[in-house]
């Protein structure tokens, strides 16, 4: 979408404000999407009287994706590919994060098979109060035979508890083997190319699921079977452009993803404006050596998680690997219109008791979670207690007033925290908010000693050493 | 497809269904009938409904010729019509449903593609160079350029003038460091000038920094003029340019970074770092006096940012050329996304035309090792997987913080470990295109062996 103004979406509105949708007025609800916190089918009524069939149509071009959306899967797993609107992270935000797809292969003996199947799926790692892990599974046919294709395919779907699947293999009748059984869950399938093209174009038609195009390094061959494919009723297209994991090729291939993101969402040309697909497996095409493949694949994520790739095909199950590449992903598809936050309140830090201090700090969850670590990988017993400064950090939110001694009280009242357990009650202000100390001395009334700690929370080990325990 | 069809061609046209879109279909002054070869399939429905609008027209044509004097009654029995005109039966819809409307196209499009570069950047930043040969009257052995992009970095807008640089760390007393980290300088953590050389020759080191810190109050408080002689040592041991850091005390920072300036006189080092909570005018002044660079360092706002460049050239007097901006590094994990829209704004603001963002910037890509991440051996959290081997996990976590930062427009990185310095050194390489290696079958991995 490419609008900006809420009052042209309120045209296309019943502008009854009849509240259905759960806002006050039909005008809010056009700025809830512009915002994209609201769908249009939020709008029953637009969505169920026939009256409105017109609006709901023109409504929905206004609003659509520039790049297109593409759903895989089937139930609570499925995932959004695409559905872009921007370049830049800042320009709105990047709404879905490209999905991980680990490999599996049709000749890998079923307990190994099951085995990997249990890692990428049972894989995770909690981060900022959220579990990251992998999204789907990429089946590999390196048998190039039908019956063996559709016999792991199977064995996956019997052990993948709903992953979506990406079944892989330029073989049309493969293909129709791994289709024949995984339908159902409306996999991805990859791909079509300039060689089977007709009969993969077929079998997206047939069993009515998503298709890739693959045509390496030929944008505008790629471009002409994107349009045939469209042509022909086939609009849920992935895009491989081909990813060439080393050498001037590579730069060809970052170069290749910026266009075709361009031409989405800065051209707005419909025709291309498909997710695309990135292998960053290939680096394991480059060298024999696990680590560096491992290495050299997590760059590659990298490269094209920040630059516009949609969907990935990945090998490393490596937890040195995927730590950083799931981490990568979730800062990069964070939404920055909305500062990330913490759940105010006290937090245990180490194993602290009747001798630990508590420090202060805001519930932006950049802040505390760098004083978390400050204090955590010191091996520093402590309290913290986060403010609801509505997730803004120290020094900003003493000055905007978000962080106010008053504030401080409650925040230990609601939180309940009992000073008369500890053998020394005093809370640590952040250095930034030291003016506040007199005015809480006042307030706590010696029921906590006031100490102001350093500015930034890297000195807290220094702190430490030299005013704990207070005198 | 596309074609007209007299009335007379409409029942062999309806027979073998062959007409596309009923959408497409417009009824002309001598009764030709239209049709739009467009998308989709040929089906029971379409047919149907076809007839109808056939019918219609046929009515019309049939009250003419009534109201004329024919007498039409006579050539047919008027049941079919009132029930003709009316939804579907449910038989032919389920028919529709059976019978795809589908046909393979026959032959692939032909298309072309092609798309704009971004108008909108006019302005190159400012090359900045670091480091003095004896020819400008330094000890340098060669001089490291930053700057001149025209373009977001790696776009095909444009070529990058000068890759990314990487300046390694060395401290002046033995400080804390990952496992991963430490195992590589141990046997040089009391010799800054060993350090350096061991990070120039061993590691391929662009430029070292050398991070005065023991002169922090609240460590060794170490004087300006003793931690200056490690300035000179480094300088002695190594001919590449070099980085001067202070502590990060912002009282002790101007007096150390002036003394050194002075020590460091005509070798063009870049002393990091200014910033708004410090005398930042003494320390902009000391580059000035002795020819040097200065980093400017704010914490993750661009207005800051502005404002500190701002106030070191019109105040202090830095020229615009000796001027490298610091936005702050938060790492993968720990706030990395805020770092990055930082500084991406930036730079498109740089090459949109704002003036006094258009410099290069530095990355203080160490942060990297502060993550635990990147260092734990294991999770503090029971629950998540295994973390696997800190040893391989934590250079990774510095290449990730540091090749993503070059994507916002980073031109010079901090960093520490020689595998991370060497990831980034050849990620950001290929991405130039200056690598040149045999590129593998790219559809190869379909069927590997892995």
């Amino acid at each position: 979408m490419k609008e900006t103004s809420p009052l042209n979406l309120y045209k296309q509105l019943p502008q009854t404000n009849c509240k259905k949708c759960g806002e006050e007025t039909c005008m809010a609800f056009a700025a809830g999407l512009i915002a994209r916190s609201r769908k249009v089918e939020d709008c029953t009524p637009l969505i169920d009287e026939k009256k409105y069939a017109k609006k709901l149509a023109a409504l929905k071009t206004i609003v659509a994706p520039e790049l297109k959306l593409v759903y895989i899967g089937v139930g609570d797993r499925q995932v959004k590919v695409g559905g872009e609107d921007v370049m830049f992270r800042h320009q709105m935000t990047f709404f879905n994060k490209p999905p991980f797809a680990y490999d599996v292969s049709d000749n890998m003996d079923e307990a190994k098979l099951v085995e990997r199947v249990k890692k990428i799926t049972t894989w995770r790692k909690f981060y900022i109060g959220k579990w990251q892990g992998v999204e789907m599974i990429a089946v590999r046919s390196v048998t190039d035979d039908p019956a063996k294709f559709a016999a792991c395919v199977k064995t996956v779907m019997a052990n993948c508890n709903g992953f979506p699947l990406i079944l892989c293999s330029f073989n049309p009748a493969v293909l129709k083997a791994g289709l024949e059984v995984a339908a159902k869950a409306k996999p991805l399938i990859y791909a079509a190319n300039k060689d089977n093209w007709k009969e993969v174009a077929q079998l997206a038609f047939d069993y009515k699921v998503p298709v890739t195009l693959s045509v390496p390094f030929d944008l505008d061959a790629l471009k002409s079977m994107a349009v045939t494919f469209a042509g022909m009723g086939l609009t849920d297209l992935i895009l491989d452009p081909g990813t060439a994991p080393n050498g001037k090729m590579l730069q060809q291939t970052l170069q290749n993803f910026i266009n075709l993101r361009r031409a989405a969402v800065e051209e707005a040309q419909r025709d291309i404006a498909y997710p695309t697909m990135v292998l960053p497996i290939n680096a394991w095409l480059t060298t024999e050596d696990p680590v560096r493949a491992a290495y050299w694949e997590s760059v590659l994520t990298a490269a094209f998680v920040i630059r516009g790739g949609a969907i990935m095909i990945k090998h490393s199950l490596e937890a040195y690997s995927m730590m950083p590449d799931m981490h990568l992903r979730f800062n990069i598809y964070t939404d920055p219109r909305t500062p990330v936050q913490v759940k105010p309140g006290i937090y245990k830090v180490g194993n602290p008791g009747a001798e630990s201090p508590v420090f202060l700090t805001t519930n932006f969850a950049l802040t505390y979670y760098t004083v978390e670590s400050d204090i955590a990988s010191n091996g520093i017993d402590a309290y913290i207690i986060a403010i609801n400064t509505d997730g803004i950090g120290v020094q900003a939110s003493v000055a905007g007033g978000q962080l106010t001694p008053t504030k401080i009280l409650d925040s230990f009242n609601e939180a309940a925290f009992k000073w008369e357990d500890q053998k020394y009650p005093a809370m640590v202000l952040p250095g930034m908010a030291a003016k506040f100390s007199g005015e809480l001395e006042d307030l706590f009334a010696g029921k906590a000693k006031i100490m102001v700690g350093p500015e930034d929370s890297g000195r807290i080990v220094g702190w430490m050493k030299d005013f704990w325990p207070p005198k | 497809m596309a074609g007209k069809i007299t009335l007379s061609d409409l029942n062999k046209t309806l027979s073998e269904m062959n007409v596309q879109s009923l959408e497409g279909v417009k009824i002309e002054g001598d009764i030709e009938i239209e049709i739009d070869a467009g998308a989709g399939g040929v089906g029971p429905l379409f047919a149907y409904y076809f007839g109808q609008e056939a019918a219609k027209i046929a009515m019309q044509l049939m009250n003419f010729a009534k109201a004329v004097g024919y007498p039409v009654e006579n050539l047919m029995a008027p049941v079919a019509t009132a029930a003709a005109i009316a939804p579907a039966p449910k038989d032919l819809a389920a028919a529709a449903a059976a019978v795809p409307a589908f046909k393979v196209a026959s032959a692939l499009a032909s298309a072309k593609f092609a798309v704009g570069t971004d108008k909108s950047w006019k302005v190159p930043i400012q090359e900045v160079t670091i480091g003095a040969t004896k020819a400008d009257g330094g000890s340098r052995g060669h001089v490291v350029k930053l700057g001149g992009e025209k373009a977001m970095p790696f776009f095909p807008d444009a070529t990058m003038p000068h890759a990314p640089k990487i300046t390694m760390d060395v401290f002046d007393m033995p400080i804390g460091m990952a496992k991963a980290v430490k195992m590589h300088y141990e046997d040089v953590i009391n010799s800054p000038g060993e350090w350096a050389k061991k990070a120039v020759d061993k590691f391929g080191a662009d430029m070292v920094t050398v991070h005065l810190i023991s002169t922090d109050p609240l460590l060794k408080d170490t004087s300006a003029q003793d931690a200056v002689k490690t300035v000179e040592e480094v300088l002695q041991a190594v001919d590449v340019p070099i980085c001067i850091g202070g502590s990060g005390n912002p009282n002790k920072d101007p007096i150390v970074l002036s003394k050194a300036a002075e020590v460091a006189q005509g070798e063009r080092v870049l002393i990091a770092s200014a910033n708004l909570n410090m005398d930042w005018e003494k320390i902009g002044k000391a580059c000035v006096d002795n020819g040097h660079v200065c980093l400017a360092w704010t914490q993750l706002e661009i207005n800051s940012q502005k404002e500190l460049n701002r106030k070191l050239m019109k105040v202090a007097g830095v020229p615009r050329e000796s001027i490298v901006m610091d936005p702050t590094t938060a790492a993968l994990a720990y706030g990395l996304d805020f770092a990055y829209s930082n500084m991406e704004r930036i730079r498109l603001g740089a090459l949109k035309g704002d003036e006094e963002l258009t410099f290069p910037m530095s990355s203080g890509t160490t942060n990297a090792w502060g993550v635990r991440e990147s260092w734990m051996v294991r999770s503090p959290n029971k629950d998540d997987s295994d973390w696997g081997d800190r040893m391989l996990r934590g250079p990774i976590w510095e290449i990730l913080t540091g090749y993503s930062l070059a994507m916002a427009g980073v031109d010079i990185f901090m960093m520490m470990h020689p595998l991370a310095v060497a990831y980034v050194h050849e990620i950001t390489q290929s991405l130039m295109g200056r690598i040149d290696v045999k590129t593998p079958d790219t559809s190869a991995w379909l069927k590997m062996g892995v």
